[in-house]
């Protein structure tokens, strides 16, 4: 199933930098017609990429029932805006905002076109026709961290992250926690590049990070840039969102791959019976959206069976990343016993100890 | 700071620096000639992708490097060929140019997404370009020794040769030029294939070297600090030179800062730097008095001789 027409709108705006190319797709009567709004470029690798297979999986299990249209490169804010409210006044009946700063402008498109159903990613503003979605991709850090602290030789990772959002600083935090479970002098080095995806720059920032003692490198970012630095370093690091090992066959320890496909195929089956609701869904390695891609070989047995400890751990649900007692990262203590619940990390603005931010 | 990482440090701004003097020097050609070519950045991708194609078919970076320069100078002529020939606005086709080198080189790297290429090596021998201490200067890319060596040929051939007086001529007075019996179309289309190609050598600075791999969009915006740059400079091959290390080292430093473990200001602050500093020094030209402007007087004004 191919993209038919694809065509290439040019607005005359000054906005400098990239414009988004919107795609489409038309086939016969009446199918669902659904939209996807992504961040980067497809090609990315990692963070839309994923996406894209989530798409792929639709289009397989749906064929000629759903029409689906993407929008790639839309830059978060007010630009999305438009974007999103021309894919509404399009026909499109269920859009899927890919990234955490179309939040405000879906909500604002969602309560004008009260007959389309929004779905924004990794957000928290609801609304009766607007759902949040989300992996609990800090479920899959926390396998990361496990693997880093017994790796690791410095006991320093580098982290590579995107922007001080919740969404991340859960993510720095649950692989510093599992991390320092292995080995309670565990450091984290966090820089932060303010971008989703710029290679050059997540290249640099690896660098910088490994001339200061890091030999293993994690991110929040999208490309596979640092993975390579650490390929050419020899040197470890963890892919991001989607199986990255072709990058960087040897420094590649595993990655966090995202799997939206479960999650948009229910979606979608719900809106074609009518039983779509609105609500929050956060998905994690039990249901699938998330999994580990295969553990390099570099990894010695039983470190692989501290992960896999760790991951079906997190799967039965005797494993709870945020289980305390936590500290953060003044010496303050947030968490005597028991673990954090969905509300603390949805509110997350703290790192634990051993992160250095 | 000690020694050990200060040497990484300079090496991360000549690397973050090289790509942008490559292009943005390209363009300060361009614009002396009196053409504002916006598509910097779509050029970059379109040397990126062909730099990085033909590298991983033949396993010869230089190859790539070639190929690279011809394909992004064959979009420049494309650009030419719009705007000098068919006269059409230079912004709004430099724009124009940039989205359809987004597009095209996404298309044409479907294929190689995922693939790596060997990192293009260093000319010097081992002992000294992987020498602790002597590897700040033998250590780089040879790219990085041509963009160097093109500063100072351009720099000469500018203010030192008949062609340059020539191509500031026809960039300042067109008409003049003209009626003096150059070919100012002619001119002005050699200084569009000369950016185009040096874009193209930039782009491969990404492909080949700074990341070695084919992603879309690659080099994420660098085209536009690139034509910041050209301003920034005022027109000038030297003061490109310093320009392009002051961004590089604006870029970078912030990064070395925080994983040391202090911050000097931040990150979003150093990332609007470059433009902020171009946004300084276009206040700085404007408040001079006027015909003291540094920019070419033809800049970016389409050429029609009959008219």
């Amino acid at each position: 199933m191919k993209t038919l027409t694809r065509r290439t709108i040019l607005k005359t705006t000054a906005a400098a930098g990239a414009l988004p190319i919107i795609g489409s797709s038309a086939f016969a009567a009446d199918p669902l017609k659904v939209a996807f709004v992504y961040l980067g470029p497809i090609g990315d690798h990692g963070w839309t990429y994923a996406h894209e297979q989530g798409r792929q999986d639709v289009i397989k299990k749906f064929g000629d029932k759903v029409q689906t249209t993407i929008v790639e490169n839309v830059s978060e804010g007010p630009d999305s805006e438009r974007v999103i409210r021309r894919l509404a006044e399009e026909g499109n009946k269920l859009i899927f905002t890919t990234s955490f700063g179309y939040m405000n402008p879906t909500l604002k498109v969602a309560k004008r076109f009260k007959d389309v159903k929004f779905e924004h990613a990794t957000g928290y503003q609801r609304a009766p026709n607007m759902s949040t979605y989300n992996a609990r991709f800090y479920e899959g850090r926390a396998v990361c961290g496990t693997i880093a602290g017994h790796m690791s030789k410095t006991g320093v990772a580098g982290y590579i992250a995107s922007f001080p959002i919740p969404e991340v600083v859960m993510g720095i935090n649950a692989f510093t926690l599992a991390a320092r479970k292995v080995n309670p002098d565990f450091k984290t080095k966090v820089l932060w590049v303010s971008s989703w995806y710029d290679p050059a720059k997540e290249a640099d920032a690896a660098k910088a990070l490994i001339d200061q003692g890091s030999d293993v490198i994690a991110q929040h970012t999208d490309s596979p840039a640092a993975l390579q630095t650490c390929e050419q370093r020899g040197l470890m690091a963890f892919g991001q969102a989607w199986d990255m090992s072709n990058f960087a066959p040897k420094a590649h320890l595993t990655a966090i791959v995202n799997r939206w496909g479960p999650y948009y195929e229910a979606r979608i089956q719900q809106l074609l019976d009518g039983k779509w609701e609105a609500g929050d869904t956060w998905w994690g390695l039990k249901e699938g959206v998330l999994e580990m891609s295969p553990y390099n070989e570099v990894i010695p047995a039983d470190v692989q069976a501290a992960a896999e400890a760790t991951r079906t751990g997190i799967i039965d649900g005797s494993l709870n990343p945020f289980t305390g007692p936590i500290k953060d990262n003044t010496g303050k203590e947030r968490l005597a016993s028991g673990a954090l619940g969905d509300g603390d990390l949805h509110k997350m603005d703290w790192y634990v100890e051993g992160v250095q931010s | 700071m000690t020694d050990s990482l200060l040497i990484p440090i300079i090496m991360t701004i000549v690397g973050a620096a090289t790509p942008i003097l490559l292009a943005a020097l390209g363009e300060l050609v361009v614009e002396k000639s009196g053409v504002l070519n916006l598509g910097l950045e779509g050029m970059m991708l379109i040397g990126a992708v062909t730099g990085f194609a033909v590298t991983a078919t033949t396993g010869y970076a230089p190859l790539g490097v070639i190929a690279a320069m011809i394909a992004a100078a064959a979009s420049a002529g494309l650009f030419g060929f719009l705007t000098l020939t068919l006269t059409a606005n230079q912004v709004a086709t430099g724009l124009a140019l940039t989205i359809f080198g987004i597009g095209l080189s996404a298309l044409a790297g479907e294929n190689y997404v995922g693939q790596t290429v060997d990192v293009f090596g260093s000319v010097f021998p081992a002992a000294l370009s992987e020498h602790p201490v002597l590897r700040v200067i033998f250590g780089y890319s040879p790219l990085v020794y041509v963009s160097l060596l093109l500063v100072a040929a351009v720099s000469w051939f500018l203010r030192k040769t008949r062609g340059g007086l020539i191509l500031r001529a026809v960039g300042e007075s067109d008409l003049s030029a003209h009626s003096i019996g150059y070919s100012v179309i002619g001119v002005r289309y050699m200084a569009v294939l000369f950016g185009g190609a040096m874009a193209g050598i930039a782009g491969c600075f990404y492909s080949l070297v700074l990341t070695p791999m084919w992603a879309e969009q690659l080099t994420a915006g660098r085209g536009w600090i690139a034509l910041a740059l050209v301003v920034f400079a005022g027109w000038r091959p030297m003061r490109l030179l310093l320009g392009a290390y002051l961004f590089g080292a604006v870029m970078t430093l912030e990064l070395h800062a925080k994983a040391a473990g202090f911050s000097l200001v931040a990150p979003e602050f150093l990332a609007a730097m470059p433009y902020l500093a171009t946004i300084a020094v276009l206040a700085i030209i404007s408040a001079r008095k006027a015909g003291k402007s540094l920019a070419p007087a033809c800049l970016g004004k389409p050429f029609k001789p009959s008219s």
